[in-house]
């Protein structure tokens, strides 16, 4: 976890109840919530006034409660390929997912299953790095991607999938090592193949650790 | 062109000189004997059976009472053929079961055996008598006025005569007049007891033969209430979906986020564990409800149509599966929800059932049929009628004019398709 830092906020989510909730938890962090709001229209007002570090937003909003949270979460980031978008959904569905990242390069956005916002330290996590300009793919969304075992990632080992997979949850290489109680060298050699073999361009580093994250789920 | 019964007959030409008259006559005569002896039967029934209930051998015979407009009304559907050539069949169900006790329990329970015990109790009381009074007097007056020269010529001496005891004839051509005017009454009775049997006809058809509708409607009705059951059923996936998300779910999202916070304010010792543990249960809650709700009705299927619903059902199966789905189009919402539910319930025998190590599902929209198919590796020997879910959906499609095959030899491969009729819908993709 990287140092913490304060974000000014836009939260857009339809449910008073949780909505409340999700300003106390971004307080107790520190951040700032400088707008709360309840549906697509005023997310895009807000963060058209307001210019936030990160825009949190649920999926499902009025009026017809159908994906209007993340048509404007992928509208905003049209728009402003920079600003980092943190979705919340209820759902694991590749879909969503996929429309999300698909908006910009696929740097600073997340997608988060919404039970992960009380695992409240992973919440903070995440949240972090899609500010940072890191991509967080939630572990269940990763988890049901690694199922499919289709190419190009069928020829990755199991090892190199469960690196892939802490890879895409937006992991660096010392936190992977140490979940996986391996040393970082190893690590950096397992990205090394899985790179190699997802036949990636020779680019920066991060970059393409992020598409090989997207590889995974345009699989 | 021959009349079906006599209403038809009276309406036409050349009524009088056709039987239908006769028949008439004799549909409204022939009621006395048959009343007479069902009226006998039932006062003695009724009479021994009140008897003997003090010893209660009487109550079987009472019971047996109100199972006796059945004889009696199939007779009555018998007699109506004198009147009326279209089919009178019986309005009784098949019971369920063999057996006397069978018979007897769908008897009592048919609405059709009461109303026959009450046609029973009128026609023994009031129709008969009410037949035979117009039968008689149709008769008297046309043969009394006919009868006239005759009584002239033997019992008046040729002097007089009487007329319906009503005045006297005093000449031949007097008598004779009278006679004439008998024969014309004759044609006019003809047509009242035509008349008075299409009415009893009608009624005995109301009261004891089924009532007759145009299948083909019925059909149509029914098909049409089925589909509109299927979109209820529809409607109620969502609304449950749509009360669980805005209700529970979101509450228990914010209990694991209070519980989350919680824990981390609490110093470490036996509460921050307990804490722990009701955080974790929290989070398992969740994730079941969010099963739950994904069985209840995919959200990504009203978003994104069947095809990305289907490549997600693929991503959560346990047996890998290849997707390949090509629809460039929505389709009506019941085609799309009955298409998914098929291809996730295949899926799941397949996980379940087959043990193959891998499916395949393909998907396409081609000549204004929707195609499915669902083919794995495994042992198949698959079974529809084997208690699978596959039962219920093979009637969700048949009600939108779909098919649903199976091919599933022993030792495999199983393939699974299902195919619906539908036209591209305006939603987006």
């Amino acid at each position: 976890m990287r140092a913490d830092r304060a974000l000014r906020v836009v939260l857009a989510e339809d449910s008073v109840l949780l909505r409340e909730g999700l300003i106390g938890l971004l307080g107790r962090f520190g951040h700032e919530v400088v707008a709360a709001v309840g549906d697509a229209e005023a997310l895009m007002a807000a963060a058209a006034e307001h210019t936030p570090d990160i825009v949190v937003t649920d999926v499902r909003m009025p009026p017809d409660f159908k994906d209007e949270g993340l048509h404007a979460a992928v509208r905003l980031r049209e728009a402003q390929p920079s600003l980092s978008v943190l979705v919340l959904s209820q759902y694991v569905q590749r879909s969503y997912a996929s429309e999300l990242l698909d908006s910009g390069d696929g740097t600073g956005v997340g997608y988060l299953l919404k039970d992960r916002v009380g695992q409240v330290e992973e919440f903070q996590s995440a949240l972090l790095e899609v500010a940072g300009g890191g991509t967080v793919v939630d572990p269940e969304v990763v988890r049901q991607l690694l199922r499919r075992r289709r190419d190009p990632l069928e020829r990755l080992t199991a090892r190199e999938r469960e690196v892939l997979a802490l890879v895409a949850e937006g992991k660096s290489n010392t936190a992977i090592a140490r979940q996986l109680v391996v040393s970082e060298a190893a690590v950096g050699k397992h990205i090394g193949n899985i790179l190699m073999k997802l036949d990636l361009p020779q680019a920066d580093e991060t970059h393409r650790r992020v598409l090989a994250v997207l590889a995974y789920l345009r699989a | 062109m021959r009349s079906l019964n006599v209403w038809q007959a009276l309406t036409r030409s050349g009524y009088l000189r056709s039987g239908w008259p006769w028949r008439a006559a004799g549909y409204l005569l022939s009621s006395a004997p048959v009343g007479i002896v069902v009226l006998l039967a039932i006062v003695l029934a009724a009479a021994v059976g009140s008897a003997l209930a003090v010893v209660l051998v009487g109550l079987p015979l009472l019971a047996l009472l109100a199972l006796s407009g059945l004889p009696v009304a199939a007779v009555e559907r018998r007699r109506l053929r004198l009147v009326d050539r279209r089919p009178a069949p019986t309005p009784h169900r098949v019971p369920d079961e063999p057996g006397l006790m069978a018979w007897v329990r769908t008897r009592f329970r048919e609405q059709e055996t009461w109303r026959e015990l009450g046609y029973t109790l009128a026609f023994a009381t009031v129709l008969w008598p009410l037949d035979l009074l117009v039968f008689v007097m149709a008769l008297v007056v046309p043969v009394g006025l006919v009868a006239t020269p005759v009584l002239m010529a033997t019992v008046g001496d040729g002097e007089e005569a009487p007329v319906l005891k009503m005045w006297t004839a005093t000449s031949w051509p007097e008598a004779f007049a009278v006679a004439v005017a008998g024969l014309l009454l004759f044609a006019v009775s003809a047509y009242a007891i035509g008349a008075v049997a299409v009415g009893r006809a009608e009624l005995t058809r109301l009261l004891i033969a089924p009532v007759e509708t145009d299948l083909g409607e019925k059909v149509t009705e029914l098909v049409r209430s089925r589909v509109r059951l299927v979109d209820a059923f529809e409607a109620e996936r969502r609304r449950i979906e749509r009360d669980l998300h805005d209700g529970a779910q979101q509450r228990i999202v914010a209990l694991t986020m209070a519980l989350g916070l919680a824990r981390l304010d609490a110093p470490p010792g036996p509460l921050a564990d307990q804490l722990a543990k009701a955080h974790d249960e929290a989070g398992k809650a969740l994730a079941e409800l969010r099963e739950l709700i994904q069985g209840i009705h995919p959200k990504v299927l009203a978003d994104f149509g069947v095809g990305a619903a289907v490549a997600d059902a693929a991503d959560r199966s346990v047996v890998p599966v290849d997707v390949s789905v090509d629809l460039p189009c929505r389709l009506p919402e019941a085609v799309e929800a009955a298409a998914y539910f098929v291809v996730c319930e295949a899926l799941a025998n397949v996980a379940k059932h087959s043990g193959a190590a891998r499916a395949e599902v393909t998907g396409r929209h081609a000549d204004g049929w929707l195609v499915f198919e669902v083919r794995d590796d495994g042992c198949g020997g698959a079974d529809v009628q084997r208690g699978s879910g596959l039962t219920g959906l093979a009637d969700r499609v048949s009600v939108l004019d779909g098919r649903l095959t199976l091919s599933s030899p022993a030792g495999g491969p199983t393939l699974l398709r299902v195919e619906i009729p539908c036209e591209p819908t305006e939603r987006s993709v």
